[in-house]
């Protein structure tokens, strides 16, 4: 990689992200996914940098799966999303920030479909009005959630208890950032970095002590392209992706990948056992998995959040190894116990047992 | 262990690995290659096409990949009728540059 040219690109795509007082909207899956990841967001951003957050629990969907799915029209999503911004009005916030990859495309589309034909809007206006008797509003800005932590990454790294370096050599962790593609694939302005080299994540793994992974297919999609999960049949397309991209970051020897995108890092993560079963191969150190882990839960870790609250335990590929690395205190008789110790359950091994 | 589904072979093509040369012969002798936006026509008029793999648009495109024994076989059946040179729309002579493509990648009849 020629740092100097990378830097050169990446000045001309560095977005104005307001500081402050934002309007929150959570993802519809990633709480099953990674389920301390919005609650590690808001209790970073609100009670350790002192920022306002809102968010309401009147907020739905963005209709994003359904609409990408082919099962709702454009209007339909269009007039949900009104509804979302409209909530936004009423409790008098401007800066709109959604925690989920496939909301953030589909609002910046919507907004850019709403400037190119704005008696599109006004029928959306409508729909509003009759629908649910809301004022329709849109944001003064909008942001995904990793623009925030990006944006608060030097603030983040002042409190940092511990670092993206391995404890024992002093070593920078080699980091995989992966870019959900809805970010700025399909308006590249709107994305930190634009869309061939976005910053977002590369800013955040630098601020906190790691070292950038560029590989070739490090801008190939992770393959969960909703068609081609949602039908049993098309999952072979999905795995062949991640696989594609895993033989290609292979050879640098990644000690962990880092995601901002609901599904990316729930497939990197759940591909790496199919894997091992079809091909019986792992990626990682010793016949392990290489940990994927989302935006929130690193901050979270480099924080000094227990590794168990940041519900790393519902990780597929197991974490221990590189919280080693890290030098992360932690209690393996914790790791299946929930809130007040009630029993979690533990997964069976894998068949394969190599993850 | 039997998923319902399983990995597709990878398509990567490693443009680094391949000869060019045969192709940047053939499109001295044949400009045409170049003009090909591959629509199809050739293919869906295709009498052969019907009943074997025969296909002048993917065999283009393999040869434009460096995929040289795919793009053979997708020419095999060919009967050199010409019914695709009548319906190109770049007005490319396809009987022509099938025969071409045979006799650079040393396959001619």
């Amino acid at each position: 990689m020629i740092y100097e040219g990378k830097q050169k690109i990446w000045s001309e795509y560095q977005k104005e992200i307001p500081e402050d007082h934002y309007f929150y909207v959570r993802s519809c899956i990633r709480q099953s996914f990674f389920p301390a990841s919005e609650k590690v967001f808001l209790d970073i951003t609100r009670n350790r940098l002192h920022k306002d957050f809102f968010e309401t629990e009147h907020h739905t969907t963005c209709g994003g799966i359904a609409y990408h799915s082919d099962a709702i029209p454009q209007e339909t999503s269009m007039t949900i999303i009104a509804r979302q911004f409209a909530l936004m009005h009423k409790y008098g916030y401007e800066n709109y920030v959604c925690s989920c990859i496939t909301s953030f495309g589909l609002y910046t589309e919507t907004l850019e479909t709403w400037r190119e034909f704005p008696e599109l809007e006004e029928k959306i206006k409508e729909n509003l009005w009759e629908s649910c008797k809301l004022e329709f509003a849109k944001p003064k800005y909008l942001a995904h959630a990793s623009d925030l932590i990006y944006k608060y990454r030097n603030l983040i790294a002042s409190q940092a208890k511990f670092k993206l370096i391995e404890k024992k050599s002093g070593r920078p962790l080699r980091v995989v950032e992966h870019i959900g593609c809805h970010y700025a694939k399909m308006f590249p302005s709107r994305g930190v970095g634009g869309a061939e080299y976005p910053y977002v994540l590369a800013g955040m793994i630098e601020a906190w002590g790691g070292e950038v992974i560029d590989y070739p297919e490090r801008r190939h999609c992770c393959g969960f392209g909703f068609r081609q999960y949602l039908i049993k049949s098309n999952r072979g397309y999905s795995l062949s992706n991640t696989h594609k991209k895993f033989e290609s970051m292979e050879p640098f020897k990644p000690d962990m990948i880092i995601t901002n995108c609901p599904g990316c890092p729930y497939f990197l993560d759940r591909w790496q056992y199919v894997i091992s079963e079809m091909e019986g191969k792992t990626y990682g150190e010793n016949g392990h998995g290489i940990p994927v882990f989302t935006y929130e839960e690193v901050a979270g870790l480099v924080m000094g959040y227990d590794p168990w609250d940041l519900g790393l335990q519902v990780h597929q590929v197991g974490v221990e190894p590189l919280l080693d690395k890290m030098g992360i205190p932690y209690d393996p008789e914790k790791k299946y116990k929930g809130i007040n110790n009630k029993d979690l359950g533990r997964p069976e091994l894998p068949t394969c047992a190599c993850l | 262990m039997d998923f319902g589904y399983s990995l597709s072979p990878s398509s990567r093509i490693d443009l680094d690995l391949f000869d060019r040369n045969r192709f940047n012969t053939l499109a001295e002798i044949e400009p045409d290659v170049l003009k090909c936006m591959a629509c199809g026509s050739c293919t869906a008029t295709c009498t052969a096409g019907k009943y074997a793999k025969n296909s002048l648009r993917s065999a283009i495109l393999y040869l434009q990949n460096g995929q040289d024994k795919q793009a053979l076989e997708y020419l095999k059946p060919c009967m050199l009728c010409g019914k695709c040179f009548m319906v190109c729309p770049r007005g490319i002579n396809t009987r022509h540059l099938i025969l071409s493509i045979l006799k650079i990648y040393n396959n001619a009849k």
